[in-house]
């Protein structure tokens, strides 16, 4: 009993400790985003603000310069959830149909095809570049938002594909073949009998995907124009470009502010991501 | 409503196993046809083909006269009760049963009225608001048998309908099938497991063993008929007898000579009554080993026994009381044989005067196993 409590106490000591280590940046971006920066230079760095200002964070939202622009993270954050909404919709939508088509209307060659589909999972982002950008170029939607969208949806259909395959296949064969029988056809099934049992998946792979795209850099820097840029570029952009003083305070708020939807994705869906991984087939 | 044609249907399946093996069944217009068979010899991959849901490997099915092979599912107009039931998870019964209904583009009102009609039918009415989660496995099978009923198509098909409900109310679905059945007139196929089901629901049984269809015929064809060990076997509960014995011939008159006990110190002749010389297999001589197939009601005590018959005293090795009949078993030819008889027949003795009908015997060639004989009719 004794031991029991012991090694209790040491379990929790142990994850509060894990949970402070890992805690730890995000409390010295927030204290500092809330400084001045004479109190930056003054105080120490895991100091608590003793006279909190939201100066930085309305400078980093509004005037603070990226480049030559000094419109702060606003136009490039409207960008980023401009870009990434559609993108997270159509590649879960998309890798939703194919799993289905991939499970429950098997045709020759889709073992094949799901292999290949599972080694797109594993090419680098850099891989792809070159190619990509060539296309796009072809297809006339290269330096616009169309563009990014595009590439991030061709990229994440190898993961939802996944995503949806592995769920879809722990649904019954003789559910589809009982609406085959009902007389519907390929979408009716989709829609009426697969899509209202997918709930947990989708959130997985909405989750998933929302994360890729929005925290992306590489293909935001190399395929969007110069008014399509997303967050994640302004930032860097942002962070590196001084005038005089390097302003701590609004780059740590800039920074915060840029991956502040998700963080927010996953308090608000977090157990679902986790429900959604675990759930187990349907049962009829 | 429509014939159903079932010519040299193979089934290989991708992985390369051939599941049925050349099947030939032709049921007219309005016809009920069972199928039954062991575990796994291809009853539900033979509706799943009727239904167009797997592909046909080789042969023709055909409706109605027309070659169907290529015709999607919801083209064949057929109605189907899976294994599995198949309820769609996330619609309430209700839409479940309506779910077929609405696209085929039935009226709301009268997919109202057909919803309350099979939900009586089928004692669901308290359960059409539930989800198939919130239901047990009885009450889910009479959803998937509702969804079927709800249509009247040009052909039912039933697999194993009514294996996961109580004893009772098997017995009434049983009855209300025959009588939608008689009033509807669908042709009907149904795969059951259950003797009683498969004798009075047909017009017409089919006995598969591994993919072959071994015998096809009326339920009074399979059940005195049986055109080999195996359908013997396999219809009637509890099974034919198979008596190991030697065929005799004396004066033109056939005998089969079986011991009798367990310790097969005792030999009997029986007069095979009703069996023509003329009609023999040649195989058939003085002194071949046949097997005698009896059924256990023809085994029977002095009281019940008709027609013409051999008497025959037996130990009773055990006595197995059911109700109406009393079940013994005994040794004949030296293997475990059952006889039916009244339950005051079997006094506390342990042996029974048996009256044994050999009329309605059956001879079976033991290396074959095929039937080789009938009595006359
Ligand atoms: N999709 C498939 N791929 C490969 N083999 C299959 C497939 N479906 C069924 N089989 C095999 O085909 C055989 C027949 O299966 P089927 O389901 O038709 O049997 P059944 O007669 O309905 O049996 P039961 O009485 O147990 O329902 C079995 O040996 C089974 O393992
Ligand atoms: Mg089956």
């Amino acid at each position: 009993m004794a031991m029991n409590r012991v090694s209790r106490f040491f379990l929790y000591f142990m994850l509060i400790l894990a949970a402070l280590y890992a805690l730890a940046p995000m409390w010295v971006m927030l204290s500092t985003s809330l400084k001045t920066l004479d109190e930056i230079r003054e105080g120490s760095l895991i100091a608590a603000p003793h006279a909190p200002t939201i100066e930085p964070w309305l400078k980093a939202w509004g005037t603070a310069c990226s480049g030559v622009r000094c419109e702060g993270l606003k136009p490039f954050f409207l960008n980023s959830l401009l870009m990434t909404i559609p993108a997270v919709l159509i590649s879960t939508l998309v890798g939703a149909l194919n799993g289905y088509a991939l499970t429950h209307w098997r045709f020759r060659g889709s073992d094949f095809l799901f292999t290949a589909l599972l080694v797109g999972c594993f090419i680098p982002f850099q891989v792809v570049l070159l190619p990509m950008a060539r296309l796009l170029g072809a297809v006339g939607i290269s330096d616009s938002v169309f563009g990014l969208i595009f590439v991030h949806v061709v990229y994440g259909l190898a993961f939802t594909t996944l995503f949806f395959r592995n769920y879809y296949i722990g649904v019954p064969g003789e559910l589809v073949k009982a609406a085959r029988v009902d007389g519907a056809g390929f979408f009716t099934i989709f829609q009426r009998i697969l899509l209202p049992i997918s709930g947990p998946i989708f959130m997985v792979c909405v989750i998933w995907q929302f994360t890729q795209i929005w925290n992306d850099f590489l293909f935001g820097v190399v395929f969007a124009g110069s008014d399509s840029q997303p967050v994640t570029v302004a930032l860097n952009n942002l962070v590196r470009t001084s005038t005089g003083v390097k302003e701590y305070n609004v780059d740590m708020a800039a920074a915060i502010i840029a991956a502040l939807p998700t963080l927010l994705v996953y308090i608000v869906a977090g157990k679902y991501f986790v429900r959604g991984l675990t759930a187990g087939a349907v049962k009829g | 409503m429509a014939s159903l044609g079932i010519h040299n249907i193979r089934k290989v399946y991708p992985n390369g196993v051939e599941v049925l093996k050349g099947i030939n069944l032709d049921i007219a217009d309005g016809e009920f046809l069972i199928l039954v068979g062991g575990s796994g010899c291809g009853k539900s991959t033979l509706l799943n083909m009727i239904a167009g849901l797997e592909t046909v490997t080789e042969g023709e099915i055909s409706i109605g006269g027309k070659r169907v092979n290529d015709l999607p599912p919801k083209d064949r107009d057929i109605a189907m009760v899976f294994q599995s039931y198949a309820l769609y998870p996330s619609m309430s019964v209700r839409q479940n049963i309506a779910f077929g209904l609405s696209l085929r583009k039935v009226p709301k009102a009268e997919q109202e009225a057909t919803i309350a009609r099979v939900a009586k039918l089928l004692q669901i009415e308290p359960l059409l608001d539930r989800k198939p989660a919130q239901l047990s496995g009885g009450q889910r099978q009479r959803v998937a048998m509702g969804r079927a009923l709800a249509r009247e198509p040009q052909i039912f098909l039933f697999d194993e309908p009514l294996s996961n409900l109580d004893a009772k109310l098997r017995v009434e679905m049983r009855s209300e099938i025959k009588l939608l059945h008689k009033r509807l007139g669908i042709t009907t196929v149904y795969v059951t497991h259950d003797q009683i089901e498969a004798m009075t629901l047909g017009d017409k049984i089919a006995v598969m063993k591994d993919g072959v269809v071994q015998q096809f015929g009326t339920p009074d064809e399979i059940y005195n008929r049986p055109v080999n060990t195996f359908v013997a076997g396999f219809m009637g509960s509890p099974p034919m007898n198979l008596i190991p014995a030697t065929l005799s011939i004396n004066d033109g008159k056939l005998y089969a000579e079986i011991t009798v006990g367990p310790t097969a110190a005792k030999r009997v002749q029986l007069p095979l009554v009703g069996f023509e010389m003329s009609r023999l297999h040649e195989r058939m001589v003085d002194g071949a080993p046949v097997l005698l197939g009896l059924r256990p009601e023809h085994l029977t005590d002095t009281g019940r026994s008709k027609g013409a018959a051999a008497n025959l005293t037996v130990p009773i090795d055990l006595a197995e009381p059911t109700g109406a009949d009393t079940l013994i078993f005994i040794t004949l030819g030296g293997v475990r044989c059952i006889a039916r008889l009244h339950p005051a027949a079997v006094a506390a003795h342990d042996e029974v005067d048996l009256v044994v009908d050999t009329s309605a015997a059956v001879l079976f060639d033991p290396s074959t196993q095929n039937a080789v004989a009938f009595a006359a009719d």
